[in-house]
């Protein structure tokens, strides 16, 4: 039982650190620790740093590309990147779509694709939800019919997140009404540029269209674009949502937000005294943190398990639900911190270059808006009642 | 970063778990309780003759042991079975503040702990302490060849299994000063003191101890004159690392059985733990349990730490500790219905005992407003 990070990760943070203070370009953690919206050229920007560096495969091996590192080097880059306010990495090419070629992609496609992901010539986003199908994903009807060396697609996606920068789309389309629902799933390579295809932003309760539908009229997508067997996608599904479950425990993002939250209940006063000072909301702050620091050791236990090659199964869940619990307590005493100047919603101060003065104090916006924003957290990736019902079988089994 | 037990740990956790498992029994919890004493002869010499007493000392000090994960190792294991042997007592806060302050006569004494022929407890609290450690009204004052004690000490746990205490007095000062507090080894049955022995919730006995001029010769002071205070308050952030432990190896015991008996109750043609309403609730408090082990990681890998550091994982641990433990209690009692709430049923003891942990070295408020004060300090 140790700890403490060894002598070779703490070098390994420190060379993180020197490179961040190196590299990280100042205009781009000014806008991620103010709350400023990021462009897609904000993102390509850093992907590109990244890149350069060899640091933007996190998850991926040496011989695609990838650093290689395992699960506790992974943490600590993620802790000292959200420290440093870096923009965070776009998940849908690296993270989600990546894993699943290398394991179970064609050689050209691993080829063709991998690289493309790198070197920022692609931005893939992810076609999973559908209207009617959300946490029973199984149930999705959008359709693809083999017609010569084509799929034809027909159907809707939905929640597509940062959709409109994309060129490409991942999705999970249905190629057989036959047996159980999850047998007739195949995951299908689509470009956006596709004639049928078309994108229309969904704006959320924080005022910004992070999230798309996607329509697909007869596209015509090449049979080459199937990724592994018909039918099997399900398995391929099952097998990104581990890797997109890397990370779930957002300590870092919610190590960010307390400080933030301290940051901004000392600046704000309640009967003359900073509102950080006053025994009630001082109480609320400290069970918070308290939590945090317990969740921080049960996020590394699951990462040493996991560096130690046992994969993180339903533990993955247990750090879902803790871990959004957390992030969304510190988005809801944030926003309260704020008190009047939470009402006021000038969307265009989030925008760069809109030269647009907040209202109140700069921090008020973007606190209230990520309260709004991080409603998903307990919704998205499997919602939390799905994890609790994965918790259920995989552990209680009940 | 590791969080494996060494070789050791694991053969100690093993062993112990093993050892509790066949000897512990629901009769032993019973008659250990009614006992003069409050605990079974059986279990301690079969606990001292394993090792386990030794295991909270360090080499130094005549054990083989000693740091956090070897208390905490120990205690989870205590609390998996629900026992109430006078291990906190004598090897964690009596003894241990003789390993940190007494001098080497007093300190031969650790070999008489540790075999577990000597028990030792600690007369620390007092009536209107609540849970300030600086609060000591007893006196001590020197007298002929030694010192006078007098005052009065509340839930002084296990001394009626115990042979000697060590006593806390205020030798300079006020109530609630850090400074002048002295510590003092004295006989049970020393003249002068008067005591109500009575049974606990969640097992075993304590005392209300009164002393009225009790004689002391002057080698029992232990440490320094009213400099006590500090190692008082190291030694009972050991007590509540090891008690956090305990309560987790509690949580897990009443864990298991409540899942058991939801796979095994049927009510409306099917087990019970094929309602969602119960499996979601349950899945809360697994998750609960995990955060309530990583705060005990935490605290058992700080104790050695600067005071404000170790303090702050200190009240962080007992706080999460603290509002975990109900939420285990209450959820299996619920889940388990009518059952759970009777004695003759083993989940009875287990969430008895389980909920004293809040009533102990400070409840969940208490700590949050320490940790508070900590971090503003």
């Amino acid at each position: 039982m140790d700890l403490t990070y060894t002598d070779e990760q703490k070098a390994f943070r420190d060379e993180v650190r020197r490179f961040l203070d190196e590299k990280l370009p100042k205009r781009l953690s000014d806008k991620v620790a103010t709350g400023i919206r990021l462009t897609k050229s904000d993102y390509e920007e850093w992907h590109a740093i990244l890149h350069e560096k060899g640091w933007l495969g996190v998850t991926w091996p040496e011989e695609h590309g990838g650093t290689g590192w395992d699960a506790v080097r992974r943490h600590i880059f993620e802790e000292e990147t959200t420290r440093a306010s870096a923009p965070r990495i776009v998940p849908f090419g690296i993270n989600m779509l990546g894993p699943v070629l290398m394991k179970f992609g064609s050689d050209a496609q691993k080829a063709h694709y991998l690289p493309r992901i790198l070197d920022g010539s692609d931005w893939w986003c992810q076609g999973y939800s559908e209207p009617g199908a959300g946490s029973d994903l199984a149930s999705l009807k959008c359709s693809a019919e083999r017609d010569g060396d084509h799929y034809i697609v027909n159907g809707q996606k939905t929640w597509t997140t940062l959709g409109q920068y994309a060129d490409k789309i991942f999705c999970l389309v249905r190629t057989s009404k036959e047996g159980k629902p999850q047998e007739g799933i195949s995951f299908l390579l689509i470009d956006m540029d596709t004639p049928g295809v078309s994108v229309r932003p969904i704006v959320l309760i924080d005022g910004e269209a992070e999230v798309n539908e996607v329509w697909f009229d007869n596209v015509k997508v090449p049979a080459e674009n199937l990724v592994g067997e018909e039918n099997k996608g399900w398995t391929y599904a099952k097998y990104l949502l581990t890797h997109e479950r890397t990370n779930i425990a957002g300590v870092g993002f919610s190590t960010a937000a307390l400080q933030n939250l301290k940051r901004i209940a000392g600046l704000e006063m309640q009967d003359g005294k900073p509102l950080i000072e006053n025994p009630l909301f001082a109480a609320k702050v400290a069970q918070v943190e308290i939590d945090l620091m317990a969740m921080a050791t049960t996020n590394m236990r699951v990462v040493s398990a996991a560096a130690a090659g046992q994969a993180p199964g339903a533990e993955s869940s247990m750090l879902k639900i803790k871990g959004t619990v957390i992030r969304q307590e510190l988005n809801h005493l944030t926003r309260r911190a704020v008190g009047p100047y939470a009402l006021p919603f000038v969307s265009e101060a989030l925008e760069e270059g809109s030269n647009v003065e907040p209202v109140g104090p700069d921090y008020a916006m973007p606190a209230v808006q990520s309260y709004f924003n991080n409603r998903k957290l307990s919704i998205y990736g499997g919602s939390n009642e799905v994890q609790r019902t994965i918790i259920t079988k995989a552990i209680l089994e009940l | 970063m590791n969080f494996e037990l060494t070789e050791e740990r694991q053969m100690l956790q093993d062993s112990l778990r093993r050892y509790l498992s066949d000897t512990v029994t629901p009769e032993m919890i019973h008659d250990a309780t009614e006992a003069d004493t409050g605990h079974s002869d059986t279990l301690w010499s079969g606990l001292a003759e394993m090792g386990v007493i030794g295991a909270l000392f360090s080499e130094e000090d005549g054990g083989f042991g000693g740091a956090g994960f070897d208390l905490t190792v120990v205690f989870e294991e205590l609390g998996r079975a629900g026992a109430f042997e006078p291990l906190m007592e004598s090897g964690v806060l009596a003894g241990g503040l003789i390993a940190a302050l007494g001098s080497d006569a007093q300190k031969a004494m650790i070999d008489e702990i540790v075999s577990g022929e000597t028990i030792l407890t600690l007369a620390h609290g007092e009536p209107a302490a609540r849970y300030d450690l600086a609060h000591v009204e007893t006196q001590a004052a020197k007298g002929g060849d030694g010192w006078i004690l007098t005052g009065r000490k509340s839930v002084v746990m296990a001394a009626p299994a115990a042979q000697q205490m060590v006593v806390s007095a205020r030798t300079s000062g006020e109530k609630g000063d850090t400074d002048g507090i002295s510590l003092f080894l004295v006989p049970m049955d020393a003249s002068g003191i008067e005591t109500r022995d009575y049974p606990l919730n969640g097992g075993g006995r304590a005392s209300e101890i009164t002393l009225t001029d009790v004689t002391v010769p002057a080698d029992a002071l232990i440490g320094p004159e009213g400099g006590a205070f500090e190692a008082i308050e190291t030694q009972h952030a050991r007590a509540i690392a090891a008690q956090c432990a305990e309560a987790v190896g509690l949580m897990d015991a009443a864990k298991d059985l409540t899942v058991g008996y939801l796979q095994q109750r049927k009510q409306f043609g099917q087990p019970i733990g094929k309602f969602q309403a119960l499996q979601h609730r349950m899945a809360d408090v697994l998750i609960e349990i995990e955060q309530a082990r990583s705060a005990v990681i935490n605290l058992g890998g700080h104790l050695d730490a600067p005071r404000a550091e170790r303090e702050r994982y200190v009240s962080a641990a007992k706080n999460l500790v603290g509002r975990t433990a109900k939420l285990v209690v209450e959820e299996s009692i619920q889940m388990h219905g009518g059952i759970g709430m009777t004695m003759e049923y083993a989940l009875g003891h287990i969430a008895k005992r389980l909920t004293m942990i809040d009533h102990r070295f400070g409840d969940v408020d208490w700590h949050l407003e320490r940790f508070i004060r900590l971090a503003a300090a």
